[in-house]
């Protein structure tokens, strides 16, 4: 499977060629497990991991509350409750699905800004990136549409307002989101469907995923310095990797179970804390919360819609130019699919020849520059749109898109990147002298 | 002192951990924001269930199950709360026999919200058993008090931030004990309802007519019951209603977290056995 | 040089057997709870047993209630009744057995064996057909004015023993005992 030249599994007894002829499994799990990594990849490689346990988490939880749940409108809020009371051990299943969600979607931003950061999506990693965003959309929908399980009034108006997105399209935008919900406003048709695909979806994900593991084990991982395993020979490949079993597997289960310490921190003192406390109250059509506020691993992406109103002059012109067809609600939700869509263009915006970030001294500072300006757009997606606010989410919102569709295509022309380390094999040997020991030893 | 080196690069190591650990909170921080609203008037108190540590106290939560059944009942339900989890481990554990006597002086004020106890046959509501929940009551419109002391917040900022929430708690129990102290006294009426001046309830007029003055109950166990006492202890109770579990809850956290330490420490020294002749080091 | 070796080998070995022995003990604490929650729930666990109020059933007659999702009959007999059932000799019995839960699993099925009360006014049983599993009807129905089933054609004497017909087995006593004017069921 992969273009770096290493040892394949050889079938030695009688059994294993039989089976190898037949079905070269054992060969698929060889070349997966002992796949040559590089061996310079530092701890921010370790997110692929968490979210590859994480997915398994949800899915395992997930099939274990189906078992009690019921989507019925009138039962659905008590059946969660139920869930919480009566289920042996019901509390804990739904605390960790409900907040696995929240590390599912922490992992996957440190995820994608280490992509951004070492520039693991420029050539020939594209489609790798291109996968992972298809991925983080499915995420999206899934989450969103587990969130409306519960029956809760976040579930209820969180649904009717995001369904709204839809009914923003100029002309068809009614019929769609009347298709979507089956009926006039968010009802017993839309719970049921939502519970159909907030099954389906997980399993989208993990084949998703699977071309997501192919795509990179076929173009190599790539690596902190940017630079690529030489793939010359075998044994110049064999300087620059380790195997991924043992280095990497206990490497990243270490990092795995330092988070999950975390992890079951939170979920066994706080599991209340990521959450709403409207969502405890059982949906009611006729009575809105006074603040509808998405989960924060949305606020990022609800600040940028939030930010186009009417009074933006990018508005006013896309208002005018199209004879009023794109208005500011409209405006606001291609914004926030443009804000993804930016993102996933980056292998073709970004025209630096060096990948790593680390060798960039100007890239440096504009990207960290976009990492602020996501926490601040997580903060200010749960502000409310009055005062200064707004102003804030308008300026985040418009660097979101600066960083991606300006700074990046104009960087790679105007910076002078640092030089880079010959190979992988000598950024180690810098980081780890081999006579390290005898040194500290003459102490 | 041969493994110097090493030390170093296992200190790089946590401080990188560290970096992302406060990255981390500092994701955590912004979304703990529920609403945009800012901290009101509620004041933290030190309640026993709170904190990692924080137990009910059993004695608390029967004092508010009477205030419950003696100055709430009338109009509010409690409609996914079992009754005999009245007797269950980690709640106010009322013996067997006292939960079945208690269950069977119980009385359904609102009829046509308990339709799931209509027998058709006598053509009147059956006894309750300890099986069934306690009755819903929708008779005045009261919210029902299952779960309301996690459907309310009291502290989310600074700035909607939620860091206070990581101090403080949500502050549910803080909203119920802060409207059952916060009225003024004053009232207006409204298109023939009266409101009550009440502080802490948002918009500042509230349709429930103050439910506590003090000495309301009396408690066999010699408790106080000044206002605020009372208050405190029906603030406790509804939170072990929408909370049963929390005892066993956070039993689970202590060992989870205390055995995935001891993992995560030993994977740590066995990563570092691995990568040593990589790294060019002697094992220690 | 070797000896060294050996040495660092065995705690090498201790090390790794130790992470994965603390690994397989967290993947099984995180497993049993999803395997566990498939086991009753508190509120079906609460149904297992319950207490019936029988202070106002009248001598002759009787009342059904559900159980762990089947009906139990709890029948006050009438001295007749009483009477008929104790006239039965053990030989007229196809069932030997008393097949009651309260008592042993050898006893004979005497009416004695069968009921409640020393005096054999109370009778409880499972209403459910030992045959293929119908509701039985009651009040003095079939040949020995007991039971009888109508799916297909057993008969029940006034102690609930199958006189007639294709049920194998007496009418199953379960456990249950008094506890003042109320019968405990499980």
């Amino acid at each position: 499977m992969s273009g770096i030249p290493h040892d394949h599994y050889e079938p030695k007894t009688g059994a294993e060629k039989w089976l190898h002829k037949r079905l070269p499994i054992v060969a698929l799990l060889h070349s997966t497990l002992t796949i040559p990594t590089p061996k310079n990849l530092n701890w921010m490689w370790i997110w692929g991991i968490v979210l590859a346990f994480t997915l398994v988490m949800q899915i395992a939880t997930g099939i274990t509350l189906v078992m009690h749940y019921t989507p019925q409108v009138d039962l659905a809020f008590s059946s969660v409750e139920h869930i919480m009371r009566n289920v042996n051990g019901g509390w804990a299943i739904r605390y960790i699905h409900a907040n696995g969600a929240s590390l599912f979607f922490l992992a996957v931003y440190m995820h994608i800004f280490r992509g951004l950061y070492y520039g693991s999506y420029k050539s020939p990693r594209e489609i790798t990136w291109i996968i992972g965003m298809l991925i983080y959309l499915m995420m999206m929908g899934t989450a969103f549409m587990g969130y409306v399980l519960p029956w809760g009034q976040m579930s209820f108006w969180g649904a009717t307002v995001i369904t709204g997105l839809f009914g923003a399209i100029p002309l068809i935008g009614e019929p769609i989101q009347t298709w979507l919900l089956g009926g006039p406003a968010v009802d017993n048709a839309t719970l049921n469907r939502f519970f159909s695909l907030h099954y389906l979806l997980p399993f989208v994900i993990v084949g998703l995923v699977v071309i997501h593991i192919w795509a990179f084990h076929t173009t190599g991982n790539s690596n902190p310095t940017g630079v690529e395993v030489r793939r010359t020979s075998k044994k110049e490949a064999a300087a620059d990797t380790l195997p991924f079993w043992p280095y990497f597997v206990i490497k990243d289960f270490f990092a795995l179970v330092v988070i999950l310490v975390v992890f079951f921190a939170v979920v066994g003192f706080m599991p209340n804390y990521l959450g709403h406390p409207d969502n405890y109250i059982e949906a009611n059509a006729l009575a809105t919360p006074a603040h509808i506020v998405p989960e924060w691993y949305f606020l990022p992406f609800y600040a940028i819609l939030r930010a186009f109103t009417a009074d933006v002059w990018v508005v006013q012109i896309a208002s005018f130019v199209t004879g009023g067809i794109v208005d500011a609600k409209f405006f606001g939700v291609l914004a926030m699919f443009g804000a993804i869509a930016v993102m996933a263009m980056a292998p073709w915006l970004d025209t630096s020849s060096t990948r790593s970030g680390k060798y960039r001294p100007m890239f440096k500072w504009w990207f960290a520059l976009l990492a602020i300006d996501f926490v601040v757009l997580t903060w200010v997606g749960a502000r409310p749109t009055e005062g200064i606010y707004p102003y804030i989410s308008l300026i985040g919102a418009a660097y979101w898109f600066g960083y991606f569709l300006v700074i990046l295509p104009l960087l790679g022309i105007i910076e002078k990147p640092l030089p880079l380390p010959e190979t992988i094999e000598a950024d180690f040997n810098a980081h780890h002298p081999k006579d390290a020991s005898d040194a500290s030893a003459a102490e | 002192m041969r493994p110097r080196l090493s030390e170093k690069g296992s200190i790089d190591m946590i401080k990188k951990f560290t970096l992302s650990a406060l990255t981390v909170l500092a994701l955590t921080f912004s979304a703990g924001v529920a609403t945009a609203e800012e901290d009101s008037k509620i004041e933290d108190i030190d309640f026993s269930f709170e904190g990692p540590f924080g137990t009910y106290d059993q004695m608390q939560l029967q004092r508010g199950l009477q205030v419950y059944t003696e100055s709430c009942a009338a109009c509010h339900g409690l409609k996914f709360v079992p009754i005999r989890t009245l007797s269950d481990p980690g709640g106010p554990q009322l013996p067997v026999e006292q939960m079945r006597a208690y269950t069977a002086q119980l009385s359904v004020d609102d009829i046509s919200s308990n339709l799931n106890l209509w027998d058709p046959e006598t053509e009147e509501l059956r006894a309750l058993t300890p099986s069934d929940k306690f009755p819903a009551n929708n008779s005045v419109n009261a919210p029902d008090l299952s779960l309301m002391t996690k459907a309310r917040a009291a502290f989310r900022g600074p700035y909607g931030t939620g860091i206070n929430q990581l101090f403080k708690g949500i502050g549910g129990p803080e909203y119920v004990v802060g409207i059952l102290t916060g009225y003024t006294g004053e009232e207006k009426e409204e298109a023939g309802v009266t409101y009550y001046e009440n502080h802490v309830f948002p918009g500042g007029w509230i349709a429930m007519p103050p439910p506590l003055y003090g000495d309301d109950v009396e408690y066999i166990d010699g408790s106080s019951t000044e206002l605020e006492a009372e208050a405190e202890d029906i603030a406790s109770f509804l939170t072990w209603t929408a909370e049963p579990k929390m005892m066993a809850r956070k039993k689970m956290g202590f060992v989870a977290v205390s055995l995935l330490i001891l993992l995560s420490s030993l994977l740590y020294l066995t990563n570092k056995r691995i990568w040593a002749p990589v790294k060019g080091k002697k094992t220690a | 040089m070797s000896h060294a070796d050996e040495h660092e080998g065995t705690r090498r070995d201790f090390l790794y057997y130790a992470t994965a022995g603390v690994g397989a003990v967290a993947t099984g604490a995180a497993v049993w709870p999803l395997v566990n929650q498939m086991n009753p729930s508190a509120d079906v666990k609460a149904l297992s047993s319950i207490r019936v109020d029988i202070s106002d059933v009248e001598a002759g007659t009787q009342l059904t209630v559900k159980w762990r999702g089947k009906p139990v009959f709890l029948r006050r007999r009438s001295q007749d009744e009483i009477d008929a059932g104790r006239a039965v000799a053990m030989d007229d019995l196809p069932d030997q057995l008393s097949r009651n839960d309260n008592a042993g699993s050898t006893d004979d099925a005497s009416d004695a064996n069968r009921t409640l009360d020393e005096a054999g006014e109370w009778l409880v049983m499972i209403g459910v057909c030992t045959h293929l599993g119908c509701v039985p009807l009651g009040n003095g129905s079939g040949d020995f004015g007991g039971w009888f089933c109508p799916c297909h054609g057993s008969h029940y004497d006034t102690a609930g023993r199958i006189r007639k017909g294709p049920a194998p087995e007496n009418l199953l006593v379960p456990t249950a005992r008094f506890d003042g004017s109320v019968v405990v069921l499980g």
